[in-house]
């Protein structure tokens, strides 16, 4: 069962070693002229305004966890989508239930306003 | 395979209408916002119907939904301790949300699904049903904990216990992967028919004691009671007082149920580790409680104090021990609701006045709260006529029985301690002039609950047959 | 040693190689990049031992979601001065140190050495049960109740979550 999964192995292995290969002769061949312009932090053109590490607003961890538990509900559809047919309309029903409780829970969230940017 | 569902549903239908009634206060909340008043009605009529469900289905055991869970007398019985607690409970913290401004139907939501979790804990007969159980529970109670957001201990109290609870979380997980590891089943009922075959497995017996560490943290018991006095101290009043009731009495449920049904351990090392924690948390929790100011950290010690209690009936571990657990659970809970309501009453909207200064002269301002007060005192000493004193006797019994008479000899001694800092309680009330007025302004429905509390504590004092035929049934 | 080995050896040495630089990394951010290395490396270590359904949701789950909650925590907190991170050893801490490494040697002493009871037929179970279609199987069927349990308890915690980061509540 495992030989399916050496392509994916190969590719990571390969992925891997490019990115610390061409990273690190980078730095061993390129001429190193440093200068304060070349210094500051690559902004695409723009001039840094201040640093990036600013404090976050709780907002966007309430969403975050939003997603997280919507995810999580994801993950058992993946199971019950391959076995879907061997399960019946039992099944059937079974993820109706599960995903109309979470649809209530999605109903609140909506309702209370949590996912908007107030 | 064929299985029926439809008798499942039946003999699940208590879970299930508590659940629903969790829903329905969801959809009530998402149509109507801001929608107290109604939820507080709702879920009162849902725990009533559950409670209906519960004597409609009867006390033969039946298992269902593939031996997840089990419906019988153990089930009825502690569902039945959880109805009527979240009962008294919700019906006590309407006036108290309200006055500390923090009405919001999401607190019955929550206490509701917090109870349905203790539910899947009576039921259990898997230990994923086990796990799922004690989470739903934990995760509503982290949050009720911080349900003042505007409060910093409140918060706080609701990162402790959310922090340390998940760690206890991670010990219960570890642990029942050891133990299907070793088995092969999570399933209690087969875990208990091949018990002796694993018993001398080392796998087995790390997965036995990390269930014993998770389990010791969520009846607070010494020595993973260290978040027990802060978490008390800082949630609101009457979340408190659910977490030292049903909580408590739900995390015995699974305990005993994994423990005592499942795990025949007696006279084996797990009998005297138990035995060691309950002297701990008796020695511990009792002296500590004398040193309280605070009222709220002071109960809290004493919920230690009383953990370690119960755990005498579990450490004894015979058919004495099983029904003194249960007798214990019933005159604790329903005394710990009162205790707390009243200190739900007489808090002021700041979270000040819970100190026993507080309280001196009580008793010339509120003569009937003062002396169901004390009735609730005298019941946590375990002095006759109250129930507290047969709960005592009960689990003592059963450790002179089981030969463990140094526990219970301890057990003795520690309550003579706690009549100090119980009665200094009642002293205060009674013998001193008070400085200020208490205002307390106590609605019919938390009255109400606080005198059917003491009902309680003293039907079951001078009639203890009522629970104990109750409890006999169970075993 | 069977490619299979070889891949375990060799996962297994990346993932506790890059826990113990989630630990000693003075910046949060490294940290957390560290921990990805680490929860990659598990779901490889999930996929050599059969358990493919559990390394695909190590990946989704840990690696995407998980991840980006624990970097905005990182940023809620914003721990600016790495130096603030910088620890001080107190003899309670030392304490500590010392009874969980026993405790560690003890479980490692007791799991290594003196397991020889695994049930027979579960290890060749193994190739089996690790599938996705066996899961979704079991869990629609057997695990049914625990699997509508699991909706509730996803439920509390959405509640949860409002309850606790909705800055306008009513």
């Amino acid at each position: 069962m495992l030989d399916n999964y050496i392509p994916i192995f190969l590719m990571i292995a390969v992925g891997v070693l490019f990115g610390i290969i061409m990273v690190k002769l980078n730095e061993w061949l390129g001429p190193k002229r440093p200068s304060e312009e070349k210094l500051t932090t690559y902004e695409s053109g723009m001039e840094p305004v201040r640093t990036a590490r600013e404090r976050f607003s709780v907002k966007f961890y309430l969403v975050a966890v939003l997603f997280i538990l919507f995810d999580i509900e994801v993950v058992f559809l993946y199971p019950w989508a391959v076995s879907f047919k061997s399960l019946g309309w039992l099944g059937f029903v079974t993820m109706t239930v599960f995903v109309v409780i979470l649809f209530l829970g999605f109903v609140y969230v909506w309702r209370k306003g949590a996912l908007e940017w107030d | 395979m064929e299985n029926n569902y439809l008798a499942d549903l039946w003999n699940s239908s208590p879970i299930v209408c508590v659940v629903l009634t969790g829903l329905v206060l969801l959809l009530v909340e998402s149509v109507r916002r801001g929608s107290g008043r109604l939820s507080y009605a709702v879920s009162l009529v849902g725990l009533a119907s559950a409670g209906v469900l519960i004597v409609a289905v009867g006390d033969v055991a039946q298992p269902a939904f593939n031996n997840m869970i089990v419906q019988g007398p153990y089930a009825q019985f502690f569902t039945v301790i959880f109805l009527v607690t979240g009962i008294l409970t919700i019906l006590l913290s309407r006036g108290y949300l309200d006055r500390q401004g923090i009405h919001r139907s999401e607190y019955y939501l929550l206490v509701v699904f917090a109870i349905s979790g203790m539910m899947l804990l009576a039921y259990a007969m898997d230990l994923i049903v086990v796990f799922l159980g004690i989470e739903l529970m934990s995760i509503c109670l982290y949050i009720l904990a911080g349900f003042m957001r505007t409060r910093g201990t409140s918060m706080e109290a609701a990162l402790k216990y959310f922090l340390l609870g998940a760690f206890a979380t991670g010990f219960l997980l570890y642990g029942i992967a050891l133990i299907y590891g070793s088995t092969g089943t999570t399933n209690l009922e087969q875990i208990a028919k091949s018990f002796a075959e694993h018993s001398a497995s080392p796998m087995f017996l790390v997965g036995v004691s990390f269930l014993l560490v998770a389990f010791a943290f969520k009846v607070a018991a010494v020595p993973f009671h260290m978040w027990a006095p802060d978490v008390y101290e800082g949630a609101p009043t009457m979340v408190t007082a659910f977490m030292s009731t049903g909580v408590k009495a739900a995390g015995f449920a699974a305990f005993v149920a994994v423990f005592m049904r499942s795990f025949q351990y007696a006279g084996s090392p797990v009998n005297d580790v138990l035995a060691a924690i309950a002297a701990a948390s008796m020695i511990i929790g009792n002296v500590t409680a004398l040193a309280q100011v605070n009222l709220k950290r002071m109960l809290a010690y004493s919920s230690v104090a009383h953990a370690g209690y119960i755990l005498v009936g579990l450490a004894a571990g015979n058919a004495d021990g099983f029904m003194g657990i249960l007798f214990y659970l019933v005159a604790y809970v329903v005394v710990n609701v009162g205790a707390f309501g009243i200190l739900s009453l007489v808090e002021d909207s700041n979270g000040q006045k819970l100190s026993y200064d507080d309280y001196a002269g009580f008793s010339a301002q509120r003569p009937f709260l003062a002396a169901l007060m004390s009735i609730f005192m005298f019941s946590l000493a375990g002095i006759p006529p109250f129930a507290g004193f047969f709960g005592k006797y009960y689990v003592f019994l059963a450790a002179v029985k089981a030969d463990m008479i140094w526990l219970a000899v301890l057990g003795v001694l520690t309550s003579l301690v706690s009549v100090y800092y119980y009665l200094r309680l009642v002293i205060l009330m009674y013998f001193r002039e008070g400085s200020g007025d208490v205002a307390v302004r106590p609605t019919w429905a938390a009255m109400l609950s606080i005198g059917f509390a003491a009902y309680l504590v003293i039907q079951f004092g001078i009639f203890p047959s009522i629970v104990v035929d109750a409890a006999l049934k169970v075993f | 040693m069977t490619l299979q080995a070889v891949l375990f050896y060799l996962l297994a040495a990346v993932s506790i190689a890059s826990a113990i630089m989630v630990i000693t990394r003075r910046n949060p951010v490294t940290s957390a990049l560290f921990l990805v290395l680490n929860f990659f490396s598990l779901g490889g270590l999930y996929l050599t031992l059969h358990a493919q359904f559990i390394a695909v949701i190590q990946i989704l789950v840990y690696a995407g979601a998980i991840m980006v909650l624990f970097l905005f925590v990182i940023m809620l907190l914003n721990l600016g001065d790495s130096q603030s991170l910088r620890e001080v050893i107190s003899l309670r801490k030392l304490a500590g140190v010392g009874l969980s490494t026993a405790f560690l040697l003890e479980i490692i002493y007791i799991l290594g050495f003196r397991v020889s009871d695994f049930p027979a037929g579960e290890v060749t179970r193994g190739l089996e049960i690790g599938t996705v279609e066996y899961i979704g199987q079991k869990l629609f069927t057997d695990y049914l109740f625990p699997f509508e349990i699991t909706s509730i308890l996803l439920l509390a915690a959405i509640v949860g979550a409002v309850v606790m980061a909705k800055r306008k509540l009513d």
